[in-house]
């Protein structure tokens, strides 16, 4: 066999249905083969939107994603997808062509050293050297990907070794040496960790992405029903459980609810669960959670005590950790606690002045709409932050956005990637006019593989974040954030790429198209809100300030 | 790791895959982070699959405990160990070439090589080179007598250290 066979064997071995990728002179041979392989291929048009469509399908699946591209400038484009993932813990297999091994340093045509370059952004990377090593470096790369904190590998495949001839066989086991997460959390970590929890008083538990990643979401709903400690969630924890539920405060930091961010200021013991204490979580750190205990459960020992002293660390799977606490949870009583957090929650609930047409509206009727059965894709900045604020998320992996990374252009391929992962569910993508055409090329992807995804750009013709900042912190002098001019019609431009596109600019309107759009089965739809252009994202807890210094825009 | 003075000097024995690359990962840990790394000496061990690098670093005990999970979150590497927390053996190498300008001057610079264990192991009409090994303070303490000779060069590996087998 060739090499690029002995490598699609061993990706059909790996289970890999789906490649998100882009061909090039160096990945020839191996398009070749993945031609008539059975395996689908989605050709996306631009690199960039290959990584993200791979990160969407993990996330939204919890299998690995797929993607590839050739060598130099296609391996470059993979980037910033990478890092992405990377950031975010989301199990991605990149496959990048490279110059033949005798070229290898002579800065050779489509040349580059991209192991070198994403050493700092993979979990790990491989240069294959050998057709020999194909199959025990694929298997390695799933199970690095996969396994412990999962995050993205990467394997460079030199165009002369696809073409070379060897064997195949297939290591049953991955056996690395050097390689050995640890799941179980230790016992007396454990047992500390409850025995703290039953002395508190004022108990908040923090749910990070680590709680859907493990699949944990079961157990942690099991604990704090239990318990009825309040939570609150992460941008990548939202989904845990029912963001609804009776003590949930919704998500904490720079954005955050008002009542998460009192009730973490006023806790005396914080459990972390698959948190890694993101500064826009913390706020100011050394006014972080001043009175609380800290428990933090992490599988990765190097996340525990970098940003936040920790009290109980426990190195572990956030559901098997979650499993033993439950063995030993019961009733505590904070009774004064939660009709504290109660009182918190009537008082200083999630608002917006209902006057225009509101993005927060939009996000609202969406909400409405899907129930929490969609899967929500966001680009980044406010579209992100009004999605994470308004819609009720009630299960894991229905909120699929670049937390760490935070990259524009992140989440029209990552719905795409996400709706071919899961053809039957609903798949929204809520996107800002600047991200949007960042990654706006992949319009001809979803329409061409028939990936019926639906985008609703909240338009308000501003970088609004950046505006935002701008507008609170640098006295409104809008420096570059302005996109009016240049701004193309979405509508048409949707249409000439043989998709559906609607334009809404008030809230009649838009209630009007809303079952139209959700309900279309075939077609990719683009919906242009023309919403009111210089609406903030509040509350806010402006960076560096502590959690309790909020503002709140509201007159 | 036990707790440390902050900006002590720590010899960390690290362990792992003889493979290209790796030294790049460790060095681009150190560098995307913002640690200094004193010295570094690699070479393999008694088994060839496997390297061994000294590393000396300062740092006060939060950034040494994520060194040391940083290094251990690398796929190659193996082990990670602080020698200076246990009962260990540490050496420097250093070649000095030192000018000679007499047969008087010739007979002292040998006479402190010998006081001090060193060997010349190069001998040019102006010339003789030392090499010397031992803790650093030795060194300083040999460089610091030659330089009235005037030192041409001086050349000195990183630290190298191992624990000791009586604890």
């Amino acid at each position: 066999m060739k090499g690029a066979q002995i490598f699609v064997e061993c990706l059909k071995r790996e289970g890999v249905k789906v490649i998100f990728g882009y061909p090039g002179g160096a990945v020839l041979p191996l398009c070749d083969v993945l031609y008539d392989s059975g395996i689908r291929f989605i050709l996306t048009r631009h690199e960039q939107g290959a990584a993200h469509a791979a990160d969407g399908f993990a996330r939204s699946s919890g299998k690995v994603g797929v993607c590839l591209a050739t060598s130099g400038p296609g391996a470059t484009n993979l980037v910033t997808g990478i890092a992405t993932a990377y950031m975010d813990s989301v199990p991605i297999v990149a496959i990048t062509g490279q110059v033949a091994t005798h070229l290898i340093g002579n800065d050779a045509f489509q040349e580059v050293d991209i192991t070198g370059i994403t050493r700092p952004i993979t979990k790990h990377n491989y240069l294959i050297k050998d057709v020999n090593e194909i199959p025990r470096v694929v298997r390695e790369a799933f199970y690095i990907a996969k396994t412990g904190r999962p995050g993205p590998v990467l394997i460079d495949f030199p165009v002369d070794i696809q073409r070379k001839d060897g064997e195949f066989y297939w290591p049953e086991k991955v056996e690395i040496r050097s390689y050995k997460p640890k799941y179980e959390g230790h016992p007396l970590q454990i047992k500390k960790a409850w025995e703290l929890i039953k002395s508190s008083k004022r108990p908040v538990l923090i749910a990070g992405g680590g709680v859907i990643i493990s699949n944990a979401s079961e157990e942690l709903k099991k604990f704090l029903e239990k318990t009825n400690i309040p939570v609150a969630f992460t941008l990548l924890g939202l989904g845990s459980i029912d963001v609804e539920w009776e003590y949930s405060l919704g998500m904490p930091g720079m954005h955050g609810t008002k009542y998460a961010n009192f009730a973490i200021s006023e806790a005396d013991l914080l459990i972390s669960i698959g948190c890694r204490f993101d500064d826009r979580v913390t706020g100011k750190i050394d006014e972080f959670a001043p009175n609380a205990k800290i428990i933090h459960v992490d599988i990765d020992p190097s996340a525990i005590s970098k940003n936040v002293e920790v009290d109980i660390p426990i190195v572990g799977d956030a559901k098997l950790v979650l499993k033993k606490l439950n063995e030993v949870a019961e009733k505590i009583d904070i009774s004064d606690w939660l009709k504290k957090i109660k009182e918190w929650k009537e008082t200083h609930p999630l608002k917006y002045e209902k006057n225009g047409f509101k993005p927060q509206y939009i996000i609202e009727k969406i909400s409405e709409y899907t129930k929490g059965d969609a899967i929500i894709c966001t680009e980044v900045g406010q579209n992100q932050m009004w999605t994470a604020q308004y819609y009720k998320f009630k299960k894991p992996r229905s909120l699929i956005t670049s937390g760490g990374l935070g990259t524009m252009g992140f989440g029209f391929p990552a719905a795409i990637g996400a709706k071919v992962a899961n053809p039957d569910k609903i798949v929204i993508d809520i996107a800002g006019d600047g991200s949007i055409q960042m990654n706006i090329q992949e319009l001809a992807t979803a329409v061409y593989n028939k990936v019926p995804v639906k985008v609703f750009i909240l338009n308000n013709c501003y970088l609004g974040m950046v505006r935002q900042w701008q507008q609170l912190f640098y006295n409104r002098r809008y420096a570059f954030t302005c996109l009016k001019g240049g701004q193309p019609d979405f509508v048409k431009l949707a249409e000439s790429y043989g998709a559906i596109g609607y334009r809404v600019t008030n809230e009649k309107d838009f209630n009007e198209i809303l079952p139209k759009v959700l309900e279309e089965k075939e077609k990719v739809v683009f919906v242009d809100c023309r919403i009111e252009p210089e609406e903030n994202v509040f509350p806010m807890v402006p960076a560096g300030a502590s959690l309790t210094e909020i503002l709140d825009g509201l007159a | 790791m036990k707790k440390n003075n902050k900006n002590q000097s720590h010899i960390i024995s690290v362990t792992v895959e003889n493979r290209f690359g790796v030294l790049a990962r460790i060095a681009g840990l150190f560098s995307a982070r913002g640690y200094n790394i004193d010295s570094l000496s690699v070479a393999e061990t008694e088994d060839p699959s496997i390297s061994r690098m000294i590393i000396v670093v300062k740092g006060d005990e939060k950034i040494l405990e994520q060194i040391y999970k940083q290094l251990n979150k690398l796929i190659d590497v193996i082990k990670v160990q602080d020698l200076t927390q246990e009962e260990h053996i540490e050496r420097e190498l250093a070649l000095i070439k030192v000018n000679t300008q007499s047969f008087n001057e010739r007979q002292e610079v040998m006479q402190l090589v010998s006081i001090f264990r060193g060997k010349i192991v190069d001998v040019g009409k102006k010339t003789l080179t030392i090499e010397i090994s031992g803790v650093d303070s030795k060194i300083r303490a040999m460089l610091d007598l030659l330089k009235t000779f005037g030192i041409k060069e001086v050349i000195r590996t990183g630290k190298i250290a191992i624990t000791r087998e009586f604890k």
